[in-house]
């Protein structure tokens, strides 16, 4: 049960779990190379500037030719993580991306912070919903959107040792930290089970698997035995975690910060209709852009917040069970 | 330098190359190939520093990018007669099942390239890159790249323009293949990219301008001479005036030709202007 497994530790930034993340792997592996587009600061970088400054390149506000340069370092044996937004790292750069990292197979790390809702107060232009969805659809690109503080810095360090183009996606509030300290419960590739459960399956990224936590935990109360899965790797998909999970409770609601279009749960219900079909209720946001206010707000206004994913719960165990 | 003579006899092949497969791919883009050739042949049997072989990350060797993707034909025969892989596969230009793509990949493995291109603006911020992992290895060899004037319409460009100068490279020389043509026709009419020269001094770099840029003589030199600029920790681009379709007079300076296939009457024409005298033999 969610009440005995889960321990929040602190609320911290999953954007400073990259910070601590990429001193460390800096540290650790001579090759890591770090770039940024004038954003520093948001990326906590200032101790990896300051001990490996001649790895670290502050490229101005030209993602573009970030990309690039980043594709062109791994052309040598460098490990170059970009850093910018999520938004400057995908819709602005998607050809680049396409082109010089993905299609031409390159080992670069691209590290987007204030993905989703939760940046709050910048509003819609910076608020991309659709970055996962376009990086899924680049052949031979992973996509990863771990849950918390000490999950993003495990993250930032395991990215280092896997061969290929990655998109690490995480935010920018305060959240509650929760996974293990040393960041060994995160598996590249491999779904994260918060919780064991028989009657529905609840599968989330990012900033949401601590909302399905939270929906799950009032769920509990009411008797409802519920699976929380942390499908932290968007791409590749641990299809066999998913199928496991669904063949036994029958139903299934995803929870994303995101488009519903293009997003995990279009994933996972593709694993499901090829595999094992069950009632599925897709949270996210619905075809629509964001906008100003605070994290919370913005969540409960677009329908990412606890009482509705268990109203999405609610909806299919009846049909489950109709 | 290696003998002018017989790097003109190896530029003839290459444009002999570069006919033949579009023509038999019916489709590619003849005109700036054929204005590249001399560059190309300079650079790959003169000038570059290379280790027999090929690996990815080019240490201890000197590296070629070319941005300017869908000139792929001089790329591809440049690589194949410098030994990359073998001249005979350059019948495989275009066709399915080929390493040869319309534009280079390294998604099919093919020795020599280390970069896709095609989508244009993208290789000077590769080429910075890569000049940078250089400098991190400790690898003083030398990063060249090649792009279109038009290609210059593009604003990553630009980025990559201001960016350069402020890394201090000293490992840095790119070459724009100033051809003053693109698809819709001349750049002055297109988009008209006014003082180049003063442009890229305004950002900072060393410029230098080669008025013959078909021929070798001079490329050779002012790669010569670019080099030796590198010593002021500034990179260097030169401005190369090259005729597009140069060799075929059908095809010169006619932006028509940028992304044309002869006909069987066009390539006969061709051939004939393009005389083997050297030791080359077509694929």
């Amino acid at each position: 049960m969610l009440k005995d497994t889960i321990k929040v530790q602190n609320e911290k930034e999953t954007r400073a779990g990259f910070g601590e993340g990429i001193y460390e792997v800096g540290k650790k592996n001579k090759d890591v190379v770090v770039l940024t587009a004038d954003l520093a600061g948001s990326f906590k970088l200032e101790p990896f500037i300051k001990d490996f400054s001649d790895r670290y390149h502050e490229v101005g506000i030209a993602e573009a030719n970030m990309i690039g340069m980043a594709a062109g370092l791994t052309i040598g044996g460098k490990i170059p993580y970009t850093t910018t937004f999520a938004n400057f790292s995908t819709g602005r750069v998607y050809d680049q991306i396409r082109q010089s990292v993905a299609y031409s197979n390159k080992n670069v790390k691209i590290c987007a912070s204030h993905a989703g809702l939760t940046l709050g107060e910048d509003g819609a232009t910076h608020q991309i919903l659709e970055d996962i969805g376009m990086m899924k659809m680049l052949p031979g690109m992973t996509v990863i959107n771990p849950c918390d503080f000490n999950q993003t810095k495990a993250a930032t360090i395991a990215i280092a040792d896997y061969q290929g183009p990655v998109y690490l996606r995480f935010g920018r509030p305060k959240w509650p930290n929760w996974t293990s300290v040393d960041g060994s419960d995160f598996v590249i590739g491999k779904a994260q089970i918060m919780s064991e459960g028989t009657d529905v399956s609840i599968f989330a990224c990012g900033h949401m698997v601590w909302k399905a936590i939270e929906a799950g935990l009032a769920l509990e109360e009411k008797g409802i035995s519920v699976e929380v899965i942390n499908l932290h790797t968007i791409k590749p998909l641990d299809t066999e975690a998913i199928i496991k999970s669904i063949s036994k409770t029958k139903a299934a609601v995803t929870v994303e910060e995101h488009n519903i279009w293009g997003g995990l749960g279009e994933s996972v219900a593709h694993v499901a209709a090829a595999n094992f079909p069950v009632p599925i209720e897709l949270i996210g946001t619905k075809d629509t852009f964001g906008e100003s206010g605070t994290p919370e707000q913005l969540l409960e206004k677009y329908g990412l917040d606890a009482p509705h994913i268990i109203a999405a719960v609610e909806k299919v165990l009846a049909r489950k069970n109709a | 330098m290696a003998n002018v003579e017989e790097l003109q006899q190896l530029a003839t092949q290459i444009r002999r190359d570069i006919v033949r497969m579009v023509h038999g791919a019916n489709s590619g883009h003849p005109g700036g190939s054929l204005g590249c050739a001399d560059f190309f042949t300079a650079l790959y049997f003169d000038v570059m520093k290379r280790k027999p072989g090929f690996d990815m990350d080019a240490k201890d060797e000197d590296v070629f990018f070319l941005s300017n993707g869908h000139i792929s034909p001089v790329f591809y025969s440049t690589l194949a007669r410098a030994g990359y892989f073998p001249v005979s596969e350059l019948a495989t230009f275009r066709k399915l099942n080929s390493r040869l793509q319309g534009h280079p990949t390294t998604h099919e493995h093919l020795p020599g390239i280390r970069i896709a291109s095609g989508s244009l603006g993208q290789g000077m911020s590769v080429a910075i890159g890569a000049a940078l992992a250089k400098r991190h290895n400790g690898d003083d060899n030398i990063v060249y790249s090649l792009h279109g004037d038009g290609e210059l319409n593009e604003g990553q460009n630009w980025e990559a323009i201001m960016a350069a100068p402020n890394f201090g490279l000293n490992n840095y020389i790119a070459t724009i293949d100033w051809n003053g043509q693109q698809i819709d026709g001349p750049t002055k009419e297109v988009m008209d990219l006014g003082d180049l020269e003063a442009k890229f001094k305004a950002f900072k770099w060393q410029v230098l301008v080669v008025e013959k840029g078909n021929d070798i003589a001079s490329i050779i030199h002012a790669l010569g001479e670019a080099k030796k600029l590198l010593v002021n920790n500034v990179p260097v681009v030169i401005l190369m005036k090259s005729q597009m379709g140069y060799g075929v007079d059908f095809m010169v300076g006619h932006h028509e030709w940028h992304g044309k296939a002869p006909n069987d009457e066009q390539l006969t024409s061709a051939l004939n202007q393009l005389h083997n005298t050297g030791e080359f033999a077509d694929y």
